[in-house]
């Protein structure tokens, strides 16, 4: 137990600290996810074939990598496409992107997929006569997503929506091959100087524990609210 | 784009393909067999029987994979008594910590695919069953499993996939499996999308393949219940 004190004695601190790093870089993750998602949806249900053909690409090729390559894809290749992109503009020197950044970005690309997955079944099992009927009236474009269909779809995709937070919060175990300090890192850096590897790991594993079950819980609140009316 | 690298860098990343089909192979069938295990100790009517088996679950299921092949990969080996048992032969090599890891992951997955395609059995199939007088090991074997083979078949699918993904993470310790190869080619010759297309096509391929054998298994025990 002397290994948790916070301070300089123990690691306490230091896997609080990490603590707060993973959950910031999984809401980093599902926001960036999101954004993807809103971008890729509306592709996987267009009636364009080679629109459709991208947004299948996407989450095909995402979902069926491992995550741990896509990683290692944004880890060695982010900073090498940055300074392509910047030396377009005449820019040279040498640009090293935040791990916090690139760490979130592959993360957020994967977990982008799962929601447009999650999004793409929502919207399709919206009954077609809600889209008909808010045509019908003659609602302007803002009402008509924003106040008919969206408050639909978030009721029918929160559930899968909590399953891909769930699938991201692991995920971000991962990034700790790049350098980023959250819970795995670490706990890798603690069980190396002080030889405890099954103590640390274990914690880890609890903290992660503890992360899935606060979070399902306030998911599951969420899901009651949305579900209601129903 | 450079061609040269990914042709050269084919054969030995299809070399690395065997590691990972092993382990996801092996790692199945011992899952397999874990997750009916479980799946059966979660249907008893012992409340304590029950609570572990839901705990087991739980655990695998809501840590990452990567935390369970470190703990058993590195955390096993600091216990002094392991270190004299014979479980020790098995415990220093990372390919079996690996493959103990996965199966233990899968098959707490796999059980609560099983637990779930067990209870969707409707229960006028066992009273049938029984009103006919045939034994209840034979309801099991005869009835109950051929169903649940069938109702959990697009679930397993996905848990397959998911793992033939998750082998990518013996990498981490130390095996040089597809994943671990590409990362080397990677690192050695920093060109990240070369080898990344041709990782990546290899793993899509064998999704592909897997995706397309469980829809063929699907049609052939697609049975109406």
């Amino acid at each position: 137990m002397e290994l948790l004190y916070f301070g300089d004695k123990g690691w306490g601190d230091e896997l609080f600290f990490a603590t707060l790093m993973t959950i910031a870089v999984s809401i980093t993750a599902m926001i960036i996810g999101f954004i993807f998602a809103a971008l890729f949806t509306p592709l996987k249900l267009s009636n364009n074939k080679f629109l459709n053909s991208i947004g299948n690409a996407y989450t095909t090729v995402i979902r069926g990598v491992p995550e741990l390559l896509v990683i290692y894809l944004f880890f060695f290749g982010g900073s090498g496409a940055i300074m392509f992109v910047a030396s377009i503009f005449g820019y040279n020197d040498y640009i090293e992107i935040n791990a916090f950044l690139t760490g979130s970005f592959s993360i957020g690309i994967i977990s982008g997929a799962y929601s447009t997955e999650v999004f793409r079944g929502a919207l399709q099992s919206i009954d077609k006569g809600q889209f008909e009927a808010a045509k019908v009236l003659g609602f302007n474009k803002y009402i008509y997503f924003f106040k008919i269909i969206l408050p639909q779809m978030l009721r029918l995709a929160i559930p899968n929506l909590s399953n891909v937070w769930q699938i991201t919060l692991k995920d971000t175990s991962l990034i700790s091959v790049t350098g980023l300090v959250e819970i795995m890192r670490q706990s890798y850096i603690a069980a190396g100087s002080t030889r405890d590897p099954l103590f640390f790991y274990s914690f880890a594993a609890v903290l992660y524990l503890m992360l899935t079950f606060l979070s399902m819980q306030l998911l599951n609140r969420l899901e009651t609210k949305y579900s209601k009316g129903y | 784009m450079d061609i040269e690298l990914m042709i050269s860098s084919f054969p030995k990343l299809l070399n690395a393909t065997l590691i990972t089909l092993k382990l996801l192979s092996v790692s199945l069938i011992v899952g397999l067999f874990i997750g009916l295990g479980f799946a059966i100790l979660r249907m008893n009517n012992n409340k304590l029987i029950n609570k572990f088996a839901y705990g087991y679950s739980y655990i695998f299921r809501g840590t990452p994979l990567l935390v369970q092949i470190f703990i058993i990969y590195f955390g096993l080996g600091q216990i002094e008594y392991l270190r004299t048992t014979f479980l020790w032969v098995v415990l220093k090599e990372p390919y079996w910590c690996a493959i103990i890891a996965f199966s233990l992951n899968t098959g707490a997955y796999t059980s609560e695919i099983l637990r779930s395609a067990f209870q969707t059995i409707k229960p006028g199939y066992l009273e049938a069953g029984r009103s006919l007088g045939i034994p209840s090991k034979i309801i099991f074997t005869k009835i109950q499993i051929p169903i649940a083979i069938k109702q959990s078949l697009p679930a397993y699918g996905n848990e397959i996939i998911l793992m033939l993904k998750g082998t990518s993470l013996a990498s981490t310790v130390t095996l040089m499996d597809l994943t671990g190869v590409a990362k080397y080619i990677i690192s050695t010759t920093f060109k990240p999308v070369e080898v990344f297309i041709v990782a990546g096509s290899i793993y899509l391929f064998m999704t592909f393949i897997i995706h397309n054998v469980i829809k063929y298994l699907e049609k052939k025990y697609g049975f109406q219940t």
